[in-house]
């Protein structure tokens, strides 16, 4: 052994160079939108890693994020402007230049304004820019404008907003430090990846306790601390039975119900009236509640009234009410709602929701923490302290994207508010620029007379309708903008439905459109509903001329997705590294509960490509279009730096721009201040963002706390210092529902009446979903939803040379007994049916599944010839959509009519509905069916190598 | 032959994984491979990387599974990287002294102009933890980022593997398991942190931590008691509000 080598330090650099210069940025591989270090050698990305100082991150960044490196580099990235000249879908283009690609651009779309606005729709999918791609669209004067909310999670957007001002993920968050009891719905990485892997952290080292409702047993549902596997679209029944039990035991925070909720506000009771339903208010318009002490209704704003939550009362008119907790506890105490009943449907067992109904009284109130801070609420009542009910609760998609899910997510939003724990200490907490009141955001723009050929839109696209006369219909009831938003289908479509323009303006219902105009948005694969079906619209033609059913579409994307090749122009797109961006407070903002935040991209290479930001090309068309705000005078444009310029420089109203930090010339604003010329500079030397931690009085009770929403006004963040009461009874609703009885000026075609009357019951109900109500259930016996993989967002994650080697092909998850029974083991072939479609994929069998559910991973599948991918690769041949199987219609209703597939309330896209079959198959050529002709290839894409030797910069 | 220094090192430098807030999402993996793509064993070599068949070298992999069956299963995600072993295997298994660990820290390195390529190691080593590079010819495997934790080019914060660093569960601990008070040797004595088979001998410095004993809200009264045991509707309500104001 003596002549062995041996161990022992030997010399290595210990202190290699970690790049020659660091730069903060923002992420964008999914919407957390972490603040990350790009380090760089000559030029290269050498590792980017997570911002220790970022409010959202706090230096962690997932594994999304740590492959922005591939993402940056992917031989998939757009080179330049391009002109289809095959037919579209083929893939064939010829290269052209920017100014010949402005031309046509410009031709086009001035064509249609100076026409009919209208016809152009313009629908942004993965956009962090909404604050301007909503505001050029309304100079455009196209009512027909939203992002992809609609087909995301408006649901949970819009329930929030009109139950406590906010909303989970980007409005609100568990009280991670504090909280004792965090009830989840259905999350599985969306939304958001990092801050609730972080909080789930703490949770589990405080021993608080974790129950995550979702069929499957997945990720964070793992680490759970009870699993609770429900059938999919139940979480209503499950949530409305603890909500009965709390309420037969009395366990609900009565002290707060009267003060920050309209649980005491009295409803009037008078059927077949134009105001049953409505709130009792005065002279003034004050909502009334009945005064304990005087045994007389009294507004609810006066300081010492005592209000009742129960009893019919008799108003002075002589008319009858009753206050609003009345009418809850009623509905939630009837049997249909007690845990014996619901178990069966939902699932979960009789005992356990009784037990967890316990534990979340015990959390609530036995719990209870107390904070030695005083606090003044709105009607100027001072507070010694602050008490904190430490339960929290947050849902996602598995909730949204249901054609129920916006009465679940309110029931949920309940649940919370009776346990008296909304930014309450150990709650869910607000973040700001929320709460802000459903009553005092825009309403949505776009009625008869609203769109006239080369003028704005008068008002925003997008808006929280108050009641029927909102709604954006002609005079017949017929819907205004091409996604059939904001009308009687979809009344409260806050989000817009992004899922239906395709097919709507294919079939010219409500009227054909000239230009679809879309960016980042994977509509021709997993962003659609019936995909093949999608793409059969696209290549559609006219019978008598000849061109096609929806005439021009131009598309910006950063890399060749699968919709690139059914663009007739293709705007391409920079790397989330090399352009500006601001994630602003008039946007999504990215506050946390105890401050409020925005941020910036910047550029921290050079594109070395002929492509440029989307966004500076949206403000160039804006100037050659000639908008208003985009020109200045003698026409010429009013940002000619692009999107950085806008960014430092636009003003939304006076002194509110797209950023809050380093505002007033010399930068010392905040909130409001006029633009400073600096302000960009300052945004780089903080990290690329900026943050106000908000002061400790000013961090609880926020929806009636009067401090902050004094400071709220004085930063921008809302118009007035207004108390958010809870709406625990939803008047918004009732409104639509009295229409649909034939009061008021707007009333719902005799058509849709029935519908109207159903769904907008103004307290949370729980029905089936549609599409599953639609189903024949004796032959589709199983749900199926699909889940995104915690190291994937999407398409354009699945493309990631890094990524793709995590997740590269796909199975349908069966749970154990239905593959007994179907004779099933790991890796057999079946073919999956719908009643709209089927495909043949293969198994996996599972235990953490409910039983009757089936699963799948998210976008795992890509089509032959995107993404400059090999078209042998197995995320083509053995992966596989869901998609082909949910019909964007529900059946034919009596009369011929067909629905969206969506909520009836929101217009929420109902991907979760989905039931299906599943049959043994043979593996014949062992191939995902259906399997899509491939796409050909851009000639200036990359070249795709054999091996990589990616090495950061460093040298061999 | 290659011998090992001598035991124990003065220092242990190794990684404490914590099985119970481990969500199994990649972050630790994708991070490890970024940093070390451009680090000590540049490149991490993707063969396929967008083909029918990708597959590069990863110092850290994540197995995802789910064990048992019915009411037992479980999901059990398991990162794993190499374990930096006393009696590590793959260093005395290698015949060019290529494959050594280091006498000051216990962390065991390739040194890669030794390297021959002959795969001794990777068979030796029980875990699987060794991560040949075809195109290179070479062997490369976890440094536990030694070119981070003494790399006086980053702030001392920063001086900790990329895995642990990212982790966004706060679910990789990295220091000195030789020193009984380091904060990784006491979270292994509180939370009954163990070895990796520990019947194959090779004293392995990682150490995993066992998920945690499910919090059961134990403390709630079950079921709760009706609030209006004679069955008056709402009679609780008033009673209530009367405490509630009284407080």
């Amino acid at each position: 052994m003596s002549t062995s080598p041996v161990s022992g330090d030997r010399p290595i650099d210990l202190s290699p160079s970690p790049g020659d210069r660091v730069e903060t940025t923002t992420c964008y591989m999914c919407a957390c939108r972490c603040g990350i270090k790009v380090h760089l050698t000559d030029g290269t990305i050498r590792y980017i890693e997570g911002n220790r100082d970022h409010p959202v991150n706090k230096g962690v960044l997932c594994a999304k994020g740590s492959a922005g490196i591939m993402q940056h580099n992917s031989p998939a990235r757009l080179t330049k402007p391009l002109r289809r000249v095959g037919e579209r879908g083929a893939g064939e283009f010829r290269e052209i230049e920017w100014s010949e690609a402005l031309d046509i651009a410009t031709a086009w779309l001035a064509r249609v304004r100076a026409t009919d606005p209208k016809r152009l729709a313009f629908f942004t999918g993965r956009d962090q820019s909404q604050a301007l791609t909503s505001w050029w669209s309304q100079q455009f004067g196209t009512p027909n404008y939203a992002a992809h909310g609609g087909f995301c999670s408006v649901n949970m957007a819009a329930a929030g907003i009109y139950t406590f001002g906010s909303a989970f993920w980007e409005f609100s968050e568990p009280d991670w430090e504090r909280t004792e009891y965090l009830l989840m719905f259905g999350v599985a990485e969306d939304h958001d990846s990092n801050p609730i892997k972080m909080g789930l952290s703490h949770l589990k080292e405080r021993g608080a306790k974790f129950v995550s409702v979702n069929p499957i047993r997945t990720g964070y549902s793992a680490v759970a601390d009870e699993w609770l596997g429900i059938t999919p679209g139940t979480d209503g029944l499950f949530v409305m039975a603890l909500i009965h039990e709390l309420l037969r035991a009395g366990k609900v925070d009565a002290g707060y119900l009267v003060r920050y909720t309209n649980a005491p506000y009295l409803v009037i009771d008078a059927a077949g009236e134009a105001d049953d339903g409505l709130f009792a208010r005065d002279e003034e318009g004050r909502e009334l509640v009945w005064d304990r002490k005087s045994n007389a209704p009294r507004p609810f704003i006066d300081p010492d009234v005592e209000p009742a939550l129960r009893g019919e009362v008799e108003l002075p008119d002589g008319r009858k009410a009753r206050p609003v907790f009345h009418l809850l506890a009623e509905r939630y105490l009837h049997l249909d709602y007690s845990p014996a009943v619901v178990a069966y449907q939902t699932g979960i067992a009789e005992d356990v929701i009784k037990r967890i109904a316990a534990e979340l009284a015990e959390a609530a109130f036995e719990q209870e923490l107390v904070i030695d801070q005083p606090w003044t609420d709105w009607r100027g009542v001072r507070h010694e302290t602050m008490i904190g009910r430490p339960v929290s609760m947050h849902g996602m998609r598995g909730i949204s994207a249901h054609s129920n899910g916006f009465q679940t997510c309110r029931a949920i939003h309940l649940l919370q508010i009776l346990l008296g724990s909304i930014d309450a200490p150990g709650g869910l907490r607000y973040k700001p620029p929320y709460p802000k009141g459903f009553d005092s955001l825009p309403r949505p723009t776009g009625r008869p007379g609203d769109v006239n050929p080369n003028l704005p839109l008068p008002g925003p696209h997008l808006g929280f309708p108050q009641g029927p006369e909102d709604l954006l219909v002609d005079e017949d009831g017929t819907a205004m903008r091409i996604d059939k938003a904001f009308s009687w289908e979809a009344p409260m479509s806050a989000h817009g439905l992004m899922h239906m323009v395709i097919g709507n303006a294919w079939r010219g219902d409500p009227y054909p459109i000239e230009v679809l105009f879309m960016y980042m948005a994977n509509m021709a694969w997993n962003s659609s509903m019936n995909t093949s079906r999608t793409l059969e619209m696209l290549t559609d033609k006219d019978e008598a001329g000849g061109g096609y059913k929806i005439p021009y579409i131009i598309y910006s994307d950063a890399y060749y997705s699968e919709t690139v090749a059914y663009a007739d122009l293709v705007l391409p797109d920079t790397t989330y590294l090399e352009r500006w961006d601001c994630i602003s407070l008039l946007d999504r903002p990215i506050s946390d509960a105890d401050g409020a935040s925005d941020a910036i991209r910047h550029p921290v290479i050079e594109p070395d490509r002929d492509v440029r930001p989307f966004q500076d090309v949206l403000i160039d068309l804006g100037a050659r279009l000639g908008l208003l705000g985009f020109i200045k005078e003698m026409g010429r444009p009013a940002y000619p730096g692009g999107y950085s310029d806008y960014i430092a420089n636009h003003e939304r109203q006076p002194g509110v721009g797209p950023l809050a930090g380093w505002r007033g010339e010399d930068g010392s604003e905040t909130g409001k201040g006029a633009p400073n010329p600096g302000q960009l500079d300052r945004y780089i030397e903080n990290g690329s963002f900026w943050r106000e931690e908000l002061a400790d009085e000013h961090k609880f009770f926020r929806n009636v706390n009067h401090g902050y929403l004094a400071y709220a006004r004085e930063k921008g963040f809302v118009k007035t210092t207004d108390p958010v009461i809870s709406q625990l009874y939803s008047e918004p609703l009732q409104k639509f529902r009295l229409a649909a009885r034939g009061h008021g000026d707007n009333v719902p075609p005799e058509s849709e009446r029935n519908r109207i009357e159903t769904y907008f019951d103004p307290l949370p109900f729980w029905y089936q979903p549609l599409d599953e109500a639609a189903a024949d259930t004796e032959t589709y016996t199983l749900h199926a939803v699909t889940q995104r993989p915690m190291a994937m967002y999407h398409s354009w994650g699945t493309q990631n040379a890094w990524l793709r080697q995590i997740h590269g092909s796909n199975r349908l998850y069966v749970p154990e007994p239905v593959a007994k029974q179907a004779g099933l083991e790991d890796d057999d072939w079946v073919w999956a049916e719908s009643r709209s479609g089927r495909i043949k994929v293969q198994v996996k069998v599972m235990a953490g599944v409910n039983a009757r559910t089936v699963w799948a991973w998210n976008a795992i599948g890509k089509r032959a010839g995107a993404w400059n991918i090999d078209p042998a690769a197995a995320d083509i041949t053995q992966g596989f959509l869901l998609n082909h199987l949910i019909d964007e219609l529900l059946p034919e209703q009596d009369g011929g009519r067909r629905y969206t597939n969506s909520d009836p309330i929101t217009g929420q896209a109902a991907w979760y509905d989905l039931k299906i079959r599943i049959e043994k198959a043979e593996a014949e050529d062992g191939r995902t069916m259906p399997q899509f002709d491939e796409v050909s290839k851009p000639a200036g894409l990359g070249i795709r190598p054999d091996i990589l030797r990616y090495a950061g910069g460093r040298r061999p | 032959m290659t011998s090992l220094p001598a035991q124990p090192t003065p220092k242990r430098l190794g990684l404490v994984i914590d099985l119970d807030t481990c969500v199994g999402c990649h972050a630790c993996a994708v991070n490890c491979k970024e940093w070390n793509a451009g680090g000590y064993h540049a490149p991490l070599t993707d063969f396929d990387p967008y083909g029918a068949a990708p597959d590069g070298v990863w110092f850290n992999r994540i197995h995802s599974y789910e064990a048992g069956t019915g009411a037992d299963a479980r999901v059990v995600n398991f990162p794993k990287s190499c374990l930096h072993c006393d009696n590590a295997p793959c260093v005395t298994v290698c015949p060019t002294g290529a494959s050594y660990k280091r006498g000051s820290d216990g962390i065991v390195l390739v040194e890669e102009d030794k390297c021959i390529g002959c795969k001794l190691c990777s068979w030796a080593c029980p875990y699987g933890a060794r991560e040949f590079d075809t195109d290179a010819g070479v062997m490369k495997k976890c440094t536990l980022c030694i070119d981070r934790i003494y790399n006086e080019n980053l702030e001392e914060v920063d001086r900790v593997p990329a895995c642990v660093a990212t982790c966004p569960a706060s679910a990789r601990h990295f220091g000195d398991l030789g020193d009984p008070n380091s904060s990784v040797s006491r979270l292994v004595a509180d939370r009954g942190g163990y070895d990796l088979m520990p019947e194959m001998e090779c004293a392995p410095t990682n150490k995993y931590l066992p998920v945690r004993e499910k919090t059961t809200g134990a403390g709630a009264t079950l079921p709760l008691e009706d609030a209006s045991p004679e069955g008056g509707f709402l009679g609780w309500v008033d009673r209530l509000l009367s405490d509630a104001s009284a407080a």
